[in-house]
């Protein structure tokens, strides 16, 4: 078994970006870690799109996957805009809401799970 | 044994270590902090593996220019508390279906490793590469060969900018942004002063070399919005209203040049995108300016975050909004 | 490659780049192990803008052509004003906030 060579190292690595990305941005509860959360993953994917391409021409540029990288990151940076505007917004509704001095608990910036009944004092 | 091993399984586990602390900071500025260092990072990871534009691009879309979006969010959420955890059943749930996953994948991995050498597209676009009017393959696949995604990237941003002036419209007061951002002292400002001009010649250098060498229009792009945030910050450029109409040029100006020369190009007998082979490097090159401008435009915009409209409101109350906004800034 | 092809600019090179290695190292060390934030400071811009002008010089020797050594040392000097920059507004930020005794 001869070393291994980056195309290994890094996809691992990769991977392992792709998987906790993936498990906070299902399972965070803060807004914005899920947003990062989501960009550790598309990262994670990106390695291995690179990897293969790395793979394919180790010493010149296979031209077509990164160009779909470099088209991913400037989605994700659009993406990552609209999900911070939408962080900004909620939280400017929840203050209103506290100065309004609405008696119930302001909604969590977590708007997917409502699930849970928690009337509770948040930490 | 390849002494690359070394700084690859370094850096291999930094990248790890690093995603596992932004995830994991109890400290939301820590977090972010060390997510532009992994940008950063991941940057140098690709120069590794042979891919100096998206390192070029990571570097300064992925980790610049999106570490001073989150850092503009970041003022917003001072003091608020963190919620509590998912409950246990969810977090099992999930951990279990992304182990699947990742085992999966990591098989395919493993086993992509021991398999022979891929033939990948590096030689179609090597053929190609003198019918697209550039020299430097990737720049020949975002602007000839593949032209209709970069035009859908330059629309998603379009789309980015109007979503987030409708949805920043409704911010409260509280939250615009009073005077200059923070008072940075002369030391920004003779800063900004030296960097700006020389950071606007770096951006259009790197739109220029992109049509031979690593760079191009997105990472002209992003230097030029960061020159953008640069003045926005040392407070040398107000966003004001009557700036509304320009922005707005700016913002669909890529856009606007992009579908007319794949219109002009395909009214003729050719496809759209077949640009006739004498003008391919002219029209590249417009179509290159013209994104790159609304690429500077949309991402100092996305910045700033609100339309530049709103900043007026507070201003017809001038007495009860400036003292709460200047509170604890930091 | 083996010891004995090495030219004596690539030696020279390898060298000033090992020397500015250490002084990286000694700026993180001194960045962990120093008590507040201004030393802290003091020991991480100091070493790493002269750690990083060794390894320029390095690369500088070993560049094949001028311009490349023209574009090293733009690098250098721009990454010195930038490092200059973030530590004085570190340095602000953290005097506005609690007059040294912060962390």
């Amino acid at each position: 078994m001869t070393a291994p060579g980056p195309d290994l190292i890094y996809g691992l690595a990769g991977l392992g970006m792709f998987a906790m990305g993936l498990y906070v941005a299902m399972t965070g509860t803060e807004a914005l870690r899920r947003v990062l959360a989501l960009k550790i993953c598309a990262i994670g994917a990106s390695f291995l799109l690179i990897v293969a391409a790395w793979r394919a021409t180790p010493d010149g540029i296979d031209a077509v996957p990164h160009a779909l990288v470099i088209t991913g990151i400037v989605v994700m940076v659009s993406a990552m805009a609209v999900a911070l505007a939408l962080i900004r917004r909620i939280r400017a509704l929840e203050d209103a809401h506290a100065a309004a001095g609405t008696p119930a608990a302001p909604p969590r910036p977590a708007p997917r799970r409502r699930t849970r009944p928690q009337q509770g004092t948040p930490r | 044994m390849d002494p690359m091993v070394i700084f690859d399984a370094g850096l291999a586990l930094a990248l790890v270590a690093l995603s596992w602390a932004v995830l994991a900071s109890a400290d939301r500025f820590a977090s972010v902090v060390l997510f532009i260092v992994l940008g950063l990072m991941v940057a140098l990871a690709w120069v590794r593996l042979g891919a100096p534009d998206v390192a070029l691009a990571e570097a300064a879309i992925g980790a610049g220019v999106t570490g001073a979006l989150l850092l503009a969010t970041l003022r917003h959420l001072r003091g608020q508390p963190e919620a509590p955890p998912s409950p246990a059943p969810v977090r099992w749930a999930v951990g279990g279906m992304v182990a699947a996953v990742t085992a999966a994948l990591a098989a395919v991995v493993v086993a992509l490793v021991a398999a022979p050498r891929p033939e990948g597209l590096a030689g179609a676009v090597a053929d190609n590469l003198a019918m697209s009017g550039v020299e430097h393959p990737v720049t020949a696949v975002l602007l000839n060969f593949r032209a209709h995604d970069t035009l859908m990237e330059v629309v998603v941003l379009l789309v980015a900018v109007v979503v987030v002036w409708a949805i920043d419209r409704g911010l409260a007061p509280a939250h615009a942004p009073q005077g200059p951002l923070v008072d940075l002292g002369p030391v920004q400002d003779g800063f900004a002063r030296l960097a700006l001009p020389a950071a606007v010649l770096l951006g259009a250098y790197l739109l220029w070399a992109g049509a031979h060498a690593p760079g191009g229009a997105f990472q002209g792009g992003a230097v030029l919005a960061a020159v953008g945030i640069l003045a926005i910050l040392a407070g040398r450029w107000r966003p004001e209203p009557r700036h509304r109409a320009w922005a707005r040029a700016a913002f669909g100006l890529g856009a606007t040049v992009f579908v007319l020369v794949a219109l002009g190009v395909g009214l003729g007998p050719r496809v759209a995108y077949e640009y006739p082979l004498t003008l391919a490097k002219p029209l590249i090159l417009t179509i290159e300016a013209a994104v790159t401008l609304s690429i500077a435009a949309t991402l100092a915009a996305l910045f700033f975050g609100r339309e530049p409209a709103g900043l007026t409101v507070p201003n017809t109350v001038p007495n009860t909004v400036p003292s709460t906004a200047r509170g604890g800034r930091p | 490659m083996n010891i004995g092809a090495m030219t004596l600019a690539e030696a020279a090179g390898l060298g000033l780049m090992a020397l500015g290695a250490g002084f990286f190292i000694a700026g993180t060390v001194g960045m962990l192990r120093f008590p507040d934030a201004v030393s802290r400071l003091h020991a991480l811009t100091k070493a790493d803008t002269l750690g990083l002008g060794l390894v320029v010089l390095g690369a500088m020797v070993m560049a094949a052509t001028p311009g490349a050594v023209l574009r090293l040392g733009l690098i250098w000097i721009c990454v010195a004003l930038a490092g200059a920059l973030g530590a004085q507004l570190i340095a602000a930020f953290v005097r506005r906030s609690g007059d040294g005794s912060g962390e």
